[in-house]
């Protein structure tokens, strides 16, 4: 190794609890501004393009070749056109489909520019009036089922792109579905089954489905 | 607490501990200059910045040249990132053409990132280019994290050495932790991030055709853009049906690694690690929440070792794992018990095999109860700030805990060095009650305790209640305070003594439902981060140069043993005692008289 003055190589030859050779005590020494300034500036624009913009650009470069379909976003394409990403819920209000959770995202629903929560307060009277809203949304479209409503199937996530529900939710949905398209309540309740995600190693995620997925695979089903 | 919540904190835990030894170990290293592998490959670079820069890297620092070398640093960084927000019309790499920042928000993010904090006023990805984002905001993650790392250490060795003038030279200690802790870390991790689904490149937005049409209202505007008015004044509303759905682009996860590491905690997307492009599986986030506390849980043995006893740092790490555990307990239980008022409009809350059930306002189905509120008690023991779930819709004592741990003073881990440097501060007023108590001079590893330390760390204490309650109490009595929180009762109270304690404390998380983007709350909340994070830096620093200074006295019988469980006991109590009490009274007001409305009768 040739020798690198002032690096960490040659910091080596000095003990832990020696302060080193000189020391600079006082801030007024000679052009003590200078002293100061100089390495900040250059420091500060060094280290701006190190990891401002040779490691973005490093990591861009090595996920492009490793993991080029999560790089762009996990989209899914339908006959050859892009119909959402994998990871991005979209709104479903028609009875035909399994509904995804209550979006807060304004104006409209599952808003990718506009990501959040309802911010609402457990108290806040508006809290319960667009629960009330969304319960009635469901008993109307499916009169028959008087089952407790699974908690996350009324409530608003967290990103407003929630991309899952959790099973209590999509078993909640399948005979209003199975009615509707006249599949018969094992079909989908086994299509369910099929795409049903459960916590890895017992502890790790929850027990969801993807709906924008289960949704296209209930369109392909005959 | 259910088995899966039970579970998960047990595999966290394990797995962070795990880390403890070897990232400290490799820090004490790095910082006292015995190199290990991955940083000869980097030692050219090293002595090529030293180069440039015009500085010996082993002319050390006595504590002021130290302190306004931070300051200077810090104060350009934020320059420079204001620069690039106001700029960034101009600039490249800005495909969605956002404009220029408004020079109250400018003025507040950049305090917000270059402080740590990471307080957001804005809609990231309806804002801020792609060059801001990364160039600016990102390079901020590093630097800041950075700067605590060098505190932290700057405190160590006040510690460790004696009869010394200097702490260490400032630039060295930069550039060293940025080159060899955080830029690797984060690179790996970011490679990690994106094998889960974190996005990263640097297309423009993707427009897609969902499966099914939505139809939602909007207010009608006319072609100018004014709302229009019915004859009796009110808005006319629209329906508008489309099929389109925009997705948000960008190098999101480089940003994402660093923004945990260094507990930044500022989103790339409005919905922070809410959102499924920053945080898309519970693998990553599980990864997510280890980045958060892996440096500040290691940093605990880097003191231990760096100080000659190991057995001090595990101390350390003890009571805030002690404090962690009981906080994390509070809030799950609270938020799997679910809301009473939900509960009785006949919605399942209950957990299953199918469903997490409990309180889901505001929260992941792939997330539930357990990962969610583990994530809010890990974001607000560390100064980090990133969400995985709102905090605005947590039930109130789930809402209470992450307050309260950042009442604290943020220590139960910490930020990226300012968590062991405040519970070392809380240490030395712990040793100082101790001796009062038995009468003798107060000392810690061999260092006495003496005035000058006790009024340094007494302003670093108090200085966060200090404003926190000043600003609040400000925000309440004014009408552009009183504008903010849109939730009515006690619940808009917390929401502004949240965003207070927040910024105080550099914490950057937010009950968000509060309106911040305002010439008020940009420029109250600014003050509020610059001065809590510099003026206990600054005293600090104070103390390190201090202790440095002083000579040690050999261990007798009457030494008080600082690494024992009633040691452990001591620091807890004094973390409670003094870091705490002063809150009280706001507490009250807040999610305590909420949760008595909540479930009284």
């Amino acid at each position: 190794m040739n020798k690198l003055p002032g690096t960490i190589l040659e910091a080596r030859e000095r003990g832990p609890g020696d302060s080193g050779g000189e020391t600079q005590d006082r801030p007024s020494n000679r052009s003590s501004t200078h002293r100061v300034l100089r390495p900040a500036i250059t420091l500060l624009i060094v280290l701006t393009v190190i990891t401002g913009i040779a490691y973005p650009l490093a990591v861009t470069g090595v996920a492009r070749a490793l993991f080029p379909a999560q790089a762009a976003g996990s989209l899914i394409a339908k006959d050859g056109e892009p119909v959402g990403s994998k990871l991005i819920g979209q709104p479903f209000s028609d009875p035909k489909y399994f509904w995804s959770r209550p979006s807060a995202t304004s104006p409209q629903p599952y808003n990718g520019l506009a990501s959040g929560g309802s911010n609402l307060g457990p108290l806040n009277p508006a809290l319960t009036e667009a629960i009330q809203a969304r319960i009635s949304a469901l008993r109307a479209a499916d009169p028959l089922n008087r089952a407790p409503i699974p908690v996350d199937l009324v409530t608003a996530s967290a990103s407003g792109l929630d991309p899952d529900i959790s099973l209590a939710a999509a078993y909640y949905q399948t005979a209003r579905i199975a009615r509707i398209r006249h599949l018969s309540l094992h079909r989908v309740r086994g299509l369910v089954t099929a795409h049903a995600r459960h916590p890895w190693l017992g502890v790790l995620g929850e027990p969801r489905i993807n709906v924008l997925e289960l949704n296209l695979a209930l369109d392909g089903m005959k | 607490m259910t088995g899966q919540s039970l579970g998960l904190l047990t595999l966290y835990l394990a797995v962070a501990l795990l880390c403890v030894k070897p990232l400290g170990l490799y820090i004490a290293n790095v910082m006292e200059g015995r190199p290990i592998w991955p940083v000869r490959a980097a030692a050219r670079l090293e002595a090529l910045i030293y180069h440039l820069c015009g500085v010996d890297p082993a002319q050390e620092m006595g504590w002021k040249l130290y302190a306004i070398a931070l300051l200077v640093f810090n104060a350009l960084g934020a320059f420079l990132l204001y620069g690039l927000e106001r700029l960034q019309y101009w600039l490249p790499l800005n495909p969605q053409h956002f404009m220029a920042v408004s020079p109250d928000s400018s003025f507040n993010t950049a305090i917000s990132f270059v402080t740590n904090t990471n307080w957001q006023g804005y809609t990231p990805e309806s804002t801020m280019s792609y060059l801001t984002q990364m160039a600016g905001l990102a390079v901020q993650n590093f630097l800041s994290a950075a700067t605590g790392i060098v505190v932290a250490v700057a405190l160590i060795r006040g510690l460790a050495r004696h009869s010394a003038k200097a702490i260490g030279n400032f630039w060295a200690d930069i550039t060293r932790s940025t080159l060899y802790v955080l830029l690797p870390i984060a690179f790996v991790l970011a490679l990690a991030l994106v094998s889960q689904g974190v996005i990263q490149n640097f297309s423009a937005y993707k427009n897609v055709t969902m499966l099914a049409p939505v139809t939602y209202q909007q207010q009608k505007t006319d072609a100018a853009g004014n709302p229009i008015k019915d004859t009796a004044g009110n808005p006319l509303m629209e329906n508008i049906t489309t099929q389109n759905q925009t997705l948000p682009m960008g190098p999101i996860a480089s940003q994402e690694a660093i923004k945990e590491l260094g507990t930044n905690g500022g989103g790339f997307l409005n919905a922070n690690s809410a959102h499924p492009f920053e945080n898309p599986t519970p693998i990553s986030n599980f990864l997510e929440m280890l980045l958060i506390i892996v440096i500040p849980a290691s940093l605990t043995y880097t003191f231990g070792r760096m100080v000659g006893d190991t057995r001090q740092g595990w101390a350390v790490l003890g009571a805030m794992a002690i404090l962690f555990v009981a906080q994390y307990a509070i809030a799950n239980h609270s938020e799997q018990l679910g809301n009473p008022r939900i509960a009785a409009l006949a919605v399942d809350q209950s957990a299953s095999a199918l469903q997490p059930g409990g309180n889901m306002e505001g929260k992941e189905a792939r997330f539930g109860i357990a990962a969610s509120t583990l994530f809010a008690t890990i974001t607000t023991g560390t100064s980090c700030g990133a969400v995985n779930s709102m905090h605005d819709s947590y039930t109130p004592l789930g809402g209470f805990v992450a307050l309260f741990n950042m009442m604290l003073g943020e220590v139960v881990f910490g930020g990226v060095g300012t968590g062991l440097y405040s519970m070392l501060i809380f240490a030395i007023v712990g040793v100082f009650i101790a001796g009062l108590m038995i009468g003798r001079t107060p000392e810690y590893l061999g260092k006495k305790i003496e005035a000058f330390e006790m009024k340094m760390s007494s302003i670093a204490i108090l200085v966060t209640p200090f404003i926190v309650l000043l600003g609040t109490a400000l925000a309440v009595s004014t009408e552009a305070g009183q504008a903010g929180p849109p939730n009515p009762g006690a619940h808009g109270f917390s929401e502004i003594l949240y965003a207070f304690t927040s910024a105080g404390n550099n914490n950057g998380s937010a009950f968000a439902g509060i309106s911040v983007n305002t010439p008020f709350y940009n420029a109250a909340l600014g003050v509020c981060m610059w001065l809590g994070r510099y003026w206990p830096i600054i005293a600090v620093l104070g103390v390190a140069g201090s202790l440095a200074a002083k000579k040690r006295i050999p261990v007798t019988a009457g030494t008080m043993p600082t690494h024992g469980p009633t040691f452990i006991i001591l620091l807890i109590g004094t973390v409670l005692l003094v870091g705490a009490l002063t809150f009280v009274p706001a507490l009250a007001l807040g999610p305590i008289v909420e949760h008595l409305t909540l479930w009284g009768r």
